[in-house]
């Protein structure tokens, strides 16, 4: 062989790649459950989602990988992120190596303190959640809305709608809220740029 | 048009639509992780369409009311992982000599014992062949994808009913914990097979009568056909027999019934090997790495083609071997010691090459890690 193969091979950049990382509990895997289904409701787009977790049923690392493409997708798991959710610095710590170059770093900057790059978005989810949306454990919708806002991946009003088809009877008004306040706030940031 | 069938749908779920599809209506199981959803399926949405969903006090109890149900005419499933299964293995064995239909589900998981719970693996392929003591032949489907999930626990069923004997599912916690996008079949997309029932008069009848095909028609427990069922060694009326004659001929039928119709069972995925050199002979969910891996060598060139085995057990070694014919290496990747590998080496001829890419440390193998073994064996 004249060339090395693995020189010559090109990975396609057919596939949109999203991750969302934390401690179990955190609502990673139902997030991206509710991610992919408000962006599958777009007939056109291929969507997977996949997970990654521990025998624990709280905390150790939990994260979730949404693959979105035009194209069939053959590999169902996340090769080189193009956008990466952390909500705690050990899953920051573990997973930037995995995003692309021009991928797009979101942290939760009430949980996060060392971030080893100044090119990512800062929102603090969990304070959010517990301040401005009424519970804590809609820092994971919080950050939906943030991803919406920032990737314009999904519509936000197909977003609402995943999330309310999750959300407990009783609990509906918040998730909205919590989808609202992560969208409103991401789009502060991004204007600012 | 809107397709009201489309859901992003969990591999695990796959399980369930499928089976109710193929006309299952009784579940009973213990949960165990990775499959547990499987069952939480099964009791959301059996009760609606008429069936029965039991939780069992353990694995043993489960398997023993999946082959009760139906030897009372019912399709019946189960689904555990590795360590359930291997509780279950001495009931499965009922079945096999029982020769009563019934599909297992075994969302495999690392072990040996209790092992790696959320970790997928493709370690108990060997124990779907062999789990059971005794001769007798088993049927095991690997799917690849949720959408695939779905069909092949049709063609479980099918094949369960079509030759009254267990079908093992192998799935992995890849696929099982894993969410597609799909459209589910409509009504009449695929053909749903049941069981042949005697037409004897109960007087004439034997539940264990050697037909042409192997297989005796099976009456329901209640249907008026009076018949001994037993796990020791039996003639064609169910009674037990010490005669060697006899034996013999059970013995056979479990094997023959299922071997003399091979072509039926077996199931391949054939991709790019018109002109291949090199094939990656795969099953379950390492089969999508291959796949991408295969199309990226394509592209820079490379005569490499893949073979995918959706029937694993009874292992196509005549349909395999005529596909690789033209290759002179083949490489194996299992997320498991080696097991199939040993299978394709036994029916490859003397000259061709043969690769064994393995993982075992409960991640899967990557598109990259296999051009990286295809760079090496080239």
């Amino acid at each position: 062989m004249e060339h090395k193969l693995l020189d010559r091979i090109e990975i396609p950049h057919d596939r949109f790649e999203i991750r969302l990382s934390g401690s179990g509990g955190q609502g990673m895997i139902l997030g991206s459950v509710m991610l992919a289904e408000a962006i599958g409701t777009d007939y056109t787009k291929r969507v997977i989602q996949t997970q990654s977790y521990g025998p624990e049923a709280r905390g150790g690392a939990s994260k979730s990988d949404v693959v979105i493409s035009s194209n069939e997708i053959y590999y169902p798991k996340a090769m080189q992120l193009d956008m990466l959710l952390t909500m705690t610095q050990e899953s920051l710590d573990r997973y930037y190596g995995d995003l692309h170059k021009e991928g797009v770093l979101i942290v939760d900057s009430g949980l996060v303190t060392r971030i080893p790059t100044d090119n990512y978005y800062g929102l603090p989810f969990t304070r959010l959640a517990r301040e401005e949306a009424g519970h804590v454990m809609v820092a994971n919708v919080v950050a939906l809305g943030a991803i919406a806002a920032f990737t314009g991946i999904v519509p936000r009003e197909n977003l609402i709608e995943a999330v309310l088809s999750h959300a407990p009877r009783g609990t509906e008004d918040k998730n909205r809220a919590a989808v609202e306040i992560g969208y409103r706030e991401a789009m502060k940031i991004a204007k600012k740029e | 048009m809107v397709d009201t069938q489309r859901k992003l749908l969990l591999g695990n779920l796959a399980c369930v639509h499928g089976a109710i599809y193929a006309g299952m209506r009784f579940f009973a199981g213990y949960p165990i992780t990775p499959s547990t959803e499987v069952a939480e399926g099964c009791s959301r949405e059996l009760p609606r369409i008429g069936g029965r969903f039991i939780q069992m006090e353990d694995e043993i109890g489960s398997i023993g009311a999946v082959v009760g149900a139906s030897v009372s005419g019912v399709k019946a499933m189960t689904a555990t992982s590795g360590p359930g299964y291997s509780l279950m293995v001495e009931n499965i064995g009922y079945a096999y000599m029982t020769e009563t239909p019934c599909v297992i589900i075994n969302v495999q998981r690392g072990g040996p014992s209790t092992g790696l719970p959320t970790k997928g693996s493709q370690s108990d392929t060997m124990q779907a062949r062999w789990g059971p003591h005794g001769d007798y032949t088993a049927i095991a489907v690997a799917p690849s994808t949720v959408g695939d999930t779905v069909t092949e626990t049709i063609r479980a069923f099918n094949l369960a009913e079509r030759f009254r004997t267990p079908v093992t599912i192998l799935l992995d916690e890849v696929i099982s914990h894993q969410r597609e996008m799909i459209s589910l079949p409509k009504p009449g997309e695929h053909q749903v097979v049941d069981r042949v029932k005697p037409t004897a008069s109960p007087e004439e009848f034997e539940p264990f009568a050697h037909t042409a095909g192997g297989v005796s028609p099976m009456p329901a427990y209640g249907e008026g056909y009076r018949y001994v069922i037993t796990g020791l060694t039996h003639d064609a009326m169910g009674f037990t027999t010490n005669r060697p004659d006899e034996i013999k001929l059970k013995l056979d039928k479990l094997r023959n019934k299922i071997l003399n119709f091979k072509s039926e069972i077996t199931k391949l995925r054939i991709e790019m090997m018109d002109d291949a050199e090199i094939a990656f002979v795969s099953y379950g969910s390492v089969s999508r790495a291959v796949l991408l891996a295969v199309a990226l060598a394509r592209k820079a060139g490379v005569k490499v083609g893949m073979i995918q085995l959706y029937t694993v057990w009874p292992f196509p070694d005549e349909e395999l071997r005529d596909y690789l014919v033209g290759c002179h290496k083949v490489i194996v990747p299992e997320l498991n010691m080696g097991q199939v590998v040993r299978e394709v080496g036994r029916i490859l001829p003397p000259d061709t090459e043969i690769h064994s890419l393995l993982r075992y440390d409960g991640e899967i193998l990557t598109p990259m890690q296999l051009l990286e073994k295809l760079e090496e064996v080239m």
